[in-house]
């Protein structure tokens, strides 16, 4: 296709909190510093920035990207910034990637923060405004509908019960508690304590749900020639997808997810991936609910329509299973702070095919791993492909 | 890299720590006021509720009419200049019971969001709306459910125009 | 006829507002620098040895290079006006009795952005040394309105 070969030489990353003490400029500086620091890189060495934050409306602060751009090491740099909701944190390294597999630069810097803790006196009335201003928020519609309304739905379609969806919140917070930034990392939940919890917007119950964090996450994105001179392990990325549905969500399909498909196709194609269900070795859906992350693994064709959650109960998703399915811990688990989520799980890869994962590390020397990542009103599907060839 | 690193940075506070003024915070309020053209076709859209009726718009070329209406087709990209009333009975296609509002306070009788397909339009093409006069332990994917509408005098031309959608049974009134 | 004209009193346009109240906290560089603020009435600045810059207000970090900032100094009490406007309409538009002056202080390689007091605006210059007129210590809060204006250097 004439575009150039990119990897990740470096990662880093803030501990995922409820509310942090740092800024948003210092959560990023955090990150961003961690990410140069890990492949002995300086902010010289980088030539372009990309930043991705979700809405200024959180921070109540206009032009948020660039507020947030010194911390994000952006001084007198091209920078760009990118948002589409939790779709982000997957959506920058694609922006990331392009910069320099176009040939235009041969470093970038890819930088994703979340400070929500500052919305007061709780960050979910924020999302009151994702809805349609005219026909919708004057039903006074809650950020759990819209979850409720997609889980119920392809609960109903499939014949999936809440303790077949349970179990991908356990396996992903007992993940967790080997993640040592973890939020809601708990070695010992089970799908009782999950069934117990407190009944939000039913079928949605608290721990079915992803916690409200602060936090940032980097990486640093190199060309070729520049990589292998960084690093003897650099992760290369192998293919990028990224699609959107209809912002009119009640007049589509709510049990499968297609646009995460179309994003999904679009990488697959340029990994030269023929069967993804044998060639993927880790996934990281996107899991801000439990059900999310069952939802897109069959988006992502990594499982039929409907089946997702038997992969769980076969043990096909556990760490030393077939097919681990966000070993990191995933946003149940590790937290999400929005716009820095997806960006988590890329870093996640990039450390699992170098092997420098801990506690985490799946078995067997994995070479290729998926990230995916959804957002704005349930339409967004990115994914990136990671694999230790080029 | 995770297994080299010992400490990662980022520190933790507590509600407890604002409290007993150990942090230093300040709050503010965004004022932002809006008035949002409602444009030609949920403009269309508006004047419909305040007749009574649930306006879709068609496009001839994919035969296919969607709620609510809009400009363009998303399929073809052509003009959908053709809004038409559809019926106000539909199906429930999918809803939650909500115990907690939109600025999380806990409330004990749920609201009843739900996706309503709406008679008229294709298939899987609906509206959010909330349900009323139910019991919430009886409510069902693909219960048929009709418009409670606001006495004519007392519609404005807005969503709420329609105040939930109850059961319905096909000929009844 | 469409329903628009059918329905004359339906709306052209939805009123609605955004609801965004915000609960900041200051950071690790804020919070130190406005407690010296608050409880000493010193103004912090940071140094970044590598690229030779004086940060003020303090910050953790040096955008330039992105190393964390050790080095913390107190700046003292003055600075220089390095440009000023003199305002003459409040925020919503309507007229002020009195005008204002605002003023960029330069201190260090930073500065801040503060009211000029003890002073006629015609009197204010570029260039002119200014120095900082504290609120009595119950007053302050850890804000930058613990600083309640800059006022002419007397010599």
């Amino acid at each position: 296709m004439g575009m150039r070969k990119v990897a990740v030489v470096g990662a880093g990353m803030t501990k995922f909190v409820r509310r942090a003490l740092e800024t948003g400029k210092e959560l990023s500086w955090e990150a961003a510093s961690m990410a140069l620091d890990s492949c002995e890189m300086t902010l010289d060495d980088i030539e372009a920035v990309c930043m991705g934050t979700a809405p200024d409306a959180f921070d109540g602060l206009h032009m948020k990207a660039e507020y947030l751009s010194d911390g994000a090491g952006a001084w007198r740099k091209p920078y760009m910034r990118s948002y589409v909701g939790g779709g982000t944190g997957v959506f920058a390294p694609i922006q990331g990637w392009y910069h320099i597999a176009s040939g235009l630069f041969d470093t970038c810097l890819v930088v994703c923060e979340e400070k929500m803790s500052s919305y007061y006196p709780h960050p979910q009335a924020a999302f009151l405004t994702i809805f349609d201003h005219t026909t919708e928020r004057a039903l006074l519609p809650n950020l759990l509908w819209i979850f409720a309304l997609e889980m119920n739905r392809y609960m109903q379609t499939y014949g999936i019960s809440k303790a077949d969806i349970a179990r991908m919140a356990v396996q992903n917070k007992r993940n967790a508690a080997d993640h040592p930034c973890a939020l809601l990392g708990e070695a010992n939940i089970t799908v009782e304590d999950v069934l117990n919890s407190e009944v939000l917007a039913w079928p949605v119950q608290r721990l079915d749900v992803s916690p409200v964090t602060d936090g940032a996450v980097a990486i640093v994105l190199a060309a070729e020639h520049v990589a292998r001179r960084v690093t003897d392990k650099p992760v290369w990325v192998q293919g990028v997808g990224w699609a959107l549905d209809t912002a009119y969500w009640t007049n589509r399909d709510l049990a499968y997810p297609r646009y995460v498909e179309v994003a999904a196709r679009m990488a697959y194609e340029m990994a030269g991936v023929k069967e993804p269900r044998k060639e993927i070795h880790i996934a990281e859906p996107y899991d801000p609910f439990d059900y999310k992350a069952l939802h897109h693994l069959e988006g992502l064709l990594l499982a039929d329509r409907g089946q997702a959650p038997q992969l769980v109960a076969d043990g096909v998703t556990a760490r030393d299973g077939a097919m681990p399915v966000c070993p990191s811990g995933g946003l149940l688990g590790v937290g999400n702070p929005i716009a820095a989520a997806g960006l988590m799980k890329v870093a996640e890869l990039f450390w699992q095919l170098r092997g420098e994962a801990g506690g985490r590390q799946v078995p067997g020397q994995p070479k290729r791993g998926l990230a995916q990542a959804w957002g704005d009103l349930m339409q967004v599907g990115t994914v990136v492909i990671l694999g230790t060839n080029p | 890299m995770t297994a080299k690193i010992k400490n990662f940075p980022g520190t933790a506070l507590s509600e407890k720590d604002f409290e007993a003024g150990k942090v230093l915070f300040l709050f503010d309020q965004m004022k932002a006021e809006y008035a949002w053209d409602t444009g030609v076709a949920i403009g269309e859209y508006l004047a419909g509720l305040k007749s009574g009726v649930i306006l879709g718009a068609h496009c001839l070329h994919c035969r296919k009419t969607v709620v609510p209406p809009r400009i363009v087709c998303e399929w073809c990209y052509r003009p959908m200049q053709e809004f038409v009333p559809l019926q106000d009975t539909g199906r429930v296609n999918t809803f939650s019971l909500c115990y907690v509002t939109w600025d999380v306070r806990r409330i004990q009788e749920p609201e009843i969001p739900a996706v309503i397909e709406i008679d008229g339009a294709s298939p899987l093409h609906g509206i959010m709306h909330k349900l009323g006069e139910v019991d919430p332990k009886k409510v069902t994917i693909g219960m048929t459910v009709k418009a409670l509408w606001k006495p004519p005098e007392d519609r404005q031309g807005a969503i709420t125009d329609i105040l939930y959608f109850k059961p319905w049974k096909e000929g009844t009134r | 006829m469409t329903w628009l004209e059918r329905e004359r009193e339906a709306p052209a346009a939805w009123p609605g507002e955004l609801p965004v109240r915000n609960r900041y906290t200051f950071g690790i560089a804020g919070e130190r620098f406005f407690r010296a603020l608050k409880d000493e009435g010193r103004i912090l600045g940071s140094r970044c040895p590598r690229c030779d810059i004086l940060y003020v207000p303090a910050r953790a970090f040096c955008e330039r290079c992105l190393h964390g900032l050790e080095e913390w100094i107190d700046v003292g009490t003055r600075g220089e006006v390095s440009t000023f406007t003199v305002l003459h309409a409040n925020p919503d538009g309507s007229y002020r009795e009195t005008a204002e002056v605002i003023a960029f202080v330069r201190v260090g390689d930073g500065g801040l952005v503060h009211r000029l007091g003890e002073i006629a605006p015609e009197d204010v210059t570029i260039g002119m040394t200014v120095e900082v007129v504290l609120k009595p210590p119950a007053e302050r809060k850890g804000s930058i309105l613990d600083i309640d204006y800059f006022r002419p250097v007397r010599e």
